[in-house]
């Protein structure tokens, strides 16, 4: 049982001065369910494609089944059974979904010319295995983030692997999705499978590991079974501090204030319907429910891309049109989108350029011509106060860890000061010290009058940032709660629809 | 050491680059701003060493610069709509055009009689009608592109034979001719020693470089270029920028056809119709990447000069043109080569940032490996 699969021993690794990892050993035994954790930028995703033969170390050894490799290369590490989910997922944008899962398939099949009925077949049974339905003929570009997430992870498990690394594949899953997931990962682990699992999210780490590995800074600080860490012993291994949540409380008074943003009967056939809430100055409103029930539509409509079919929208109790995302910016309505990579950033450009396109026009001097000192001291000052970590801000956003990618997003979200911010996900892929971090923020900018909607899959996240939640389901708004008034337990079941 | 010390170290080290760069995040870095450069100086000494006795004159260099200002303003129109990701193969339509309305209302509608002070009004009428047709013109192109949505390559082919064709009708195919003397000056005369197009050329390059550089037109220009999408989710308006894009890159090509008729003395619907191809080259040539979102001036005004020195060069040497065509296809494809393998061994010693090209060679050597890996296990 335990005859390791795979041995890492001693790796380093740098970029461009930086030190992505220092002398990082890990090993993984066949059958055997491990979590790799730390902070945003700490290497884990360096290490898996040092294991990938998509980086080669600096120093260090891989041995695969027993095998030495003294230069590996991507093909060694698929032919010895290692199948990899990157962080990017690295799907073919233009291809559909059946044929992004059954590429590979088809490929070996060495035929002159594809089986279209037995592409469908293969697709459909993939996506059967983790119990999900997506649409075997849209185009993988034009899917949401989930479903992209889930097409990766169905395209990984079709292939014959004895080891599954997993960068960070929950991030944009609902409690339903992670199910059945973990579900396939114990049984593939029955049958002798490795699993390497990356997560910021705890209480998946702390379902689903037997072991965990903890780098800090690029390198080892800790290593055992899951049992041996409590919460507070892994974040504290994690981030070398102590991190604390505490709940957030809307300032008396608030409640007689005019709502900032008023919906009133909103629908959008076969998207949502029926839609009404408030959201107040200084509120943090969260917006939980399942894939599909609606939530990313319903922001879609508030920023005018996707116009309703009927109902009305008020701003600061006046009716307003929103026909377009130029119009909802003028209203003062910001966006951080769920999709980070070609929604949110512009990956071959400056971190710098990313955090200010958005608010260039206020950078201008009296010639109308864009003023470098000011804006170098915002762009200084953000990647400052949402501690981005990156040598330069003139270095590509792709240069970037995906926690720290998305920082920048936010980054560029709150420069714009807002009056009302929509939050799709605002700290996927981030850790727990800087997710703390961001919630700080985010309440500061509440604090100040800001009217916040969070949407967001991470119930922790919402339960402790917002003062009122709204459950959606199928398209419409079922129930809403109370900050206090719910417990995590109760709220993951309604969520469900089990209580 | 903690990770806040850490952090506290980057963030300091940040701001030590802030200092030593000056400005960040706005400018654009040029990694093959080098290489171009050592080509152009190669070129321009290999035309040297073979003809010295005629290249290194002042003669040569006078009449280069009298050559390569309209072919350099139209690469100018031609990048800025790379840049969007998109193209324009009606700028030479758009200068014959707009060029053809000014000849006509010079040639035809002057009266006879007129006092000089008058005359320049109407040379300004002209050159103001010229200049609105290449805005017109650029306006169509882009409704066309982000309206209707018809991809650039198409849209802009179609209105060049349009552009052109309307040109032809109005002028029935024939060369319009007989300028004022005041306004063929513009194409023949020379300011101390700097001749009027060579400083035009100069003042639209650095109109553009400030542009680009220096306002949040230019900025949203690239950011478009890179993301479509993206930008979208900024709150840019990308079928504004597209128009505008367009419209700019009609002007730049009215200015290059009044320059042309300034100083050929003629407009002629059908004039040099090879520029296009030429400004393409040169724009790739520049480091404008054609799928949009980087390129700068300096790459493009060392891409024209570079070109102008081996043109002048192979007229010396008596080379035919088709010689002339094989000698630019080999400088392209040994520049993009080079870029190629100056980019390649750069991030195999440094691996900074995985570029847009190493990720998708990574990723589909990637893919390309997998039916292999099941066929091993099968
Ligand atoms: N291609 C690259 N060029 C330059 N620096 C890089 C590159 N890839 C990673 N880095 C740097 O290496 C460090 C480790 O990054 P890595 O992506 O491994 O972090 P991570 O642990 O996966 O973080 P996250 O949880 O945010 O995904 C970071 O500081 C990152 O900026
Ligand atoms: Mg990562």
């Amino acid at each position: 049982m335990s005859r390791p699969f795979l041995e890492v021993r001693n790796v380093s690794k740098s970029f461009a001065g930086v030190r992505a990892l220092e002398n990082v050993s890990l090993t993984i035994n066949q059958g055997e369910i491990r979590c790799l954790v730390g902070e945003n930028g700490s290497g884990k995703s360096t290490l898996i494609k040092i294991i990938a033969g998509v980086y080669a170390p600096d120093h260090g050894d891989i041995i695969i089944g027993g095998k030495l490799f003294k230069r590996l290369h991507p093909i060694d590490s698929i032919r010895e059974g290692i199948q990899i989910i990157y962080q990017d997922f690295s799907l073919f944008p233009n291809l559909t979904v059946a044929e992004n899962l059954a590429l590979n398939h088809e490929m070996s099949q060495r035929r002159r010319f594809v089986d279209w009925r037995g592409v469908n077949q293969i697709a459909r049974e993939a996506l059967a295995r983790i119990g999900v339905e997506i649409p075997l003929n849209a185009r993988v570009e034009e899917l949401p983030v989930a479903d992209k997430q889930l097409v990766a992870i169905s395209r990984a498990l079709l292939q014959h692997a004895r080891l599954i690394i997993m960068d960070e594949p929950t991030t944009a899953l609902t409690r339903r999705e992670v199910d059945a997931l973990f579900r396939v990962i114990k049984g593939l682990q029955q049958k002798g499978i490795s699993i390497l699992f990356v997560s910021h999210k705890l209480n998946e780490v702390y379902e689903i590991a037997e072991k965990i590995t903890i780098l800090r800074n690029g390198k080892n600080v800790a290593d055992g079974d899951t049992s041996e860490f409590d919460r507070a012993k892994l974040i504290y291994h994690m981030t070398g501090r102590q991190v604390e949540q505490s709940r957030y409380e809307r300032e008396a008074g608030g409640d007689q204030a005019r709502p900032l943003l008023k919906v009133e009967n909103l629908s959008r056939r076969g998207e949502y319907s029926d839609v009404s809430f408030e959201l107040y100055p200084g509120e943090i409103l969260g917006l939980v429910g399942l894939l599909g029930a609606g939530r990313t539509e319903l922001a879609m409509s508030l920023l005018g891309l996707r116009p309703p079919d009927s109902g009305r929208i008020y701003i600061d109790g006046k009716p307003i049109k929103i026909r377009s995302f130029e119009q909802a910016v003028k209203q003062g309505i910001g966006y951080v989108p769920e999709d980070r990579l070609t929604q949110g950033l512009f990956l071959q450009q400056s971190i710098g350029r990313n955090i200010v396109v958005g608010t260039i026009d206020r950078y201008l001097n009296r010639f109308g011509l864009i003023d470098s000192r000011k804006v170098n001291g915002q762009i200084s000052k953000w990647v400052r106060d949402l501690s981005i970590v990156t040598p330069s801000p003139l270095l590509p956003v792709q240069s970037l860890s995906g926690g720290n990618q998305q920082r920048v997003v936010l980054a560029k979200w709150l420069a714009s000061n807002p009056r009302i911010l929509v939050l799709n996900g605002p700290t996927v892929g981030v850790d727990v010290g800087s997710k703390a971090e961001i919630h700080r923020i985010i309440r500061e900018l509440a604090r100040q009058g800001v009217g916040v909607l969070l949407i967001s899959d991470d119930i922790p996240e919402v339960l402790n940032n917002c003062s009122r939640i709204l459950l959606m389901r199928k398209g419409r708004i079922v129930e809403e709660f109370t900050a206090g008034m719910v417990s995590e337990n109760e709220l993951v079941n309604k969520l469900s629809g089990a209580a | 050491m903690s990770i806040s010390e850490t952090k506290q170290e980057q963030r300091d080290m940040s701001s030590r680059w802030l200092g030593r760069l000056g400005i960040y995040g706005v400018m654009n870095r040029d990694n093959n701003l080098v290489l171009l450069i050592a080509i152009m100086v190669t070129s321009f000494v290999l035309m040297a060493s073979l003809r010295p006795d005629r290249f290194l004159t002042l003669d040569n260099f006078d009449s280069m610069a009298y050559q390569f200002p309209e072919f350099g303003i139209m690469s100018i129109a031609m990048m800025l709509t790379m840049l969007t990701g998109g193209i324009d193969l009606s700028i030479v339509g758009m200068a014959n055009l707009s060029g053809v309305f000014a000849a006509l209302a010079m040639a035809r509608f002057i009266p006879e009689g007129t006092t000089s002070v008058q005359l320049v009004f109407y040379i300004l009428g002209a050159v103001i009608l010229s200049l609105a047709t290449g805005l017109a013109c650029g306006l169509v192109n882009g409704l066309l592109i982000s309206r209707i949505g018809i991809p650039p390559i198409l849209a802009t082919l179609g209105t060049m034979q349009l552009f052109t064709g309307i040109a032809i009708i109005i002028t029935k195919g024939y060369a319009v001719f007989g300028f004022p003397e005041q306004f063929t000056v513009l194409g023949n005369e020379a300011l101390w020693i700097f001749p009027i197009p060579f400083i035009i050329f100069v003042v639209c390059a650095s109109a553009c470089a400030v542009m680009l550089n220096k306002t949040s037109f230019g900025l949203k220009l690239y950011m478009m270029g890179t993301n479509p999408t993206a930008s979208k989710f900024s709150g840019i308006n990308n079928a504004a920028m597209l128009v505008r894009t367009y419209m700019l890159s009609g002007l730049l090509a009215a200015i290059a056809g009044l320059v042309v008729i300034a100083r050929t003395n003629s407009a002629k619907a059908d004039y040099g119709t090879s520029y296009t191809l030429q400004a393409i080259l040169i724009s790739v040539m520049g480091g404008v990447n054609p799928s949009g979102g980087f390129g700068t001036i300096s790459g493009i005004v060392l891409a024209v000069l570079t070109l102008q020195f081996l043109s002048s060069g192979f007229n010396m040497l008596r080379f035919s043109n088709f010689f002339k065509d094989f000698v630019w296809g080999a400088t392209l494809l040994a520049v993009m080569v080079m870029n190629y393998l100056v980019n390649n061994r750069r991030s195999r010693s440094r691996a900074l940032g995985l570029d847009q090209r190493e990720a998708i060679v990574g990723e589909s050597d990637h893919i390309d490996m997998r039916p292999d890996a099941r066929r091993v296990q099968e």
